[in-house]
């Protein structure tokens, strides 16, 4: 059984309809990577594993349980399940040792006494053990970004998922938060990116996976999709990103 | 007719807890239904937010002066009930705090980024847990300068007690100008407590802005 499995999915918003039929399914330990123009339904997809948007028909399943916004156990399931954004999303008035040892300390998963060790221990993971005391705006947006990576790490999520995580970062800041993710995929974590870092998808995903107008258009190890895409779009796709 | 004199100074300060039990008096109740108002307004139940709407629209859009006559003559008249006068202005400095402030709240939560609620969310934090730790605290920040804003406007808005006979600051004022026939002293005299009132108040708001701000 697959750590995730996706059925045949769609979403409508309004009137548009953004999946169309989605199939995909993610086996523990792999990192997936979902590339596609900005349209092509990626982050929704993303966000319909999290159960942040439901989905009109088809069915995702995350070991084994089936995902959806009035599911009963929703907390527990977001507990195993991380989600870092594209705009960090930190809390401006905590620091950050607050940040990361709230969700921890409020779903009974650690006790007050270790809190502190713990935002040590998964800031040491991100490379930011010593901005433990810092509020949020003093970081910089690489900074703030691994914190959120470190925030997910402190549930001890069994899957983790990344929505376009370095698309507002500043160039230079780009590398550092992609390493953080290149050491959490040799951990062994399950990821799924979806990501314009083509590099990243090349050197470190198992499979990438190329979404056109809602539907998984092609997909398949990324030394094969890379070198000989068998469809023109992900082809166009693959020229106009490089 | 006899001169201003110690006495007279002594009963604009002892009006002066008819002002203060009055603005404690509307906090009290006020307040906690003011919270209500404001999350009821971003709920997302749309009954809820309507009739919150409908109800804060209503109350704001009355005169204070004529929410005081409503509670107060109005109600023997519609209801056939006598109120008792304390119950009247309570009630109408209570539904004035809660309206005014309800809205104030509201405004401080939804301008907390709706993303601030998903990153909780994503944590397997409730709604309430949301609510309490990462949105409240901030919407109190963005908050506060209006909300002490209304507080002086609330302490300035209980001289309308007086027309249901509370002799409270203003009314006071009034009394000893009548018997004096000095107006300017006394007049000019509670207006300097009005104003030792709420300078505070707008002090303590700034510095808490201040400590707040860093801790952003």
């Amino acid at each position: 059984m697959a750590l995730v499995e996706i059925r045949d999915v769609h979403k409508t918003f309004g009137k548009v309809e953004v999946l169309k039929g989605v199939s995909l399914d993610v086996e523990e330990g792999e990192i997936v990577t979902i590339i596609g123009r900005s349209g092509s339904g990626k982050s929704t997809l993303l966000r319909c594993i999290n159960a942040l948007e439901s989905v009109d028909s088809g069915e995702i399943r995350v070991e084994g349980q089936k995902v959806h916004a009035k599911m009963p156990d929703l907390k527990k399931f977001r507990q195993r399940v991380g989600i870092v954004f594209q705009a960090f999303n930190l809390f401006p008035h905590l620091k950050v040792e607050r940040n990361i040892t709230l969700a921890p300390l409020l779903t009974g998963r650690i006790e007050k006494a270790k809190a502190r060790a713990l935002a040590e221990d998964v800031l040491t993971r991100v490379g930011l053990a010593d901005k433990i005391d810092a509020w949020p705006e003093q970081l910089s947006g690489g900074q703030q970004q691994r914190v959120a990576i470190a925030r997910c790490l402190a549930m001890a999520p069994h899957l983790m998922l990344f929505d376009e995580v370095t698309s507002a970062l500043d160039p230079e800041l780009v590398g550092e938060v992609l390493k953080v993710m290149e050491a959490m995929a040799k951990q062994g974590m399950t990821m799924i990116l979806v990501t314009h870092e083509m590099g990243f998808a090349r050197n470190v995903a198992n499979r990438i996976v190329f979404m056109h107008q809602g539907r998984v258009w092609e997909q398949g190890p990324p030394a094969k999709l890379f070198a000989n895409p068998e469809t023109p779009e992900l082809a166009s796709f693959i020229a106009s990103a490089k | 007719m006899r001169s201003f004199s110690l006495i007279d100074f002594v009963s604009l300060f002892t009006a002066l807890r008819w002002t203060v039990a009055l603005v404690v008096l509307a906090l009290l109740f006020g307040a906690p239904l003011a919270l209500g108002l404001a999350m009821g307004r971003i709920s997302r139940f749309a009954g809820l937010r309507w009739t919150m709407a409908a109800l804060i629209q209503v109350i704001q859009s009355v005169p204070l002066l004529g929410l005081l006559f409503f509670f107060y003559f109005g109600m023997p008249v519609f209801l056939g009930i006598q109120v008792p006068a304390l119950l009247a202005v309570t009630v109408a400095y209570t539904l004035y705090t809660a309206a005014f402030l309800g809205e104030i709240w509201r405004g401080g939560l939804e301008a907390v980024k709706q993303a601030q609620w998903e990153a909780g969310a994503c944590l397997g934090l409730s709604a309430w847990q949301q609510f309490r730790h990462i949105i409240a605290p901030q919407a109190l920040r963005l908050s506060l300068p209006p909300t002490v804003g209304f507080l002086v406007q609330l302490i300035k808005g209980t001289s309308l007690a007086s027309i249901l006979g509370f002799v409270e600051l203003a009314r006071a004022g009034q009394v000893v100008s009548a018997a004096t026939f000095q107006p300017l002293l006394p007049y000019a005299l509670v207006a300097a407590i009005y104003f030792a009132l709420c300078l505070p108040l707008t002090l303590w708001s700034r510095s808490l802005e201040a400590r707040l701000d860093g801790s952003r």
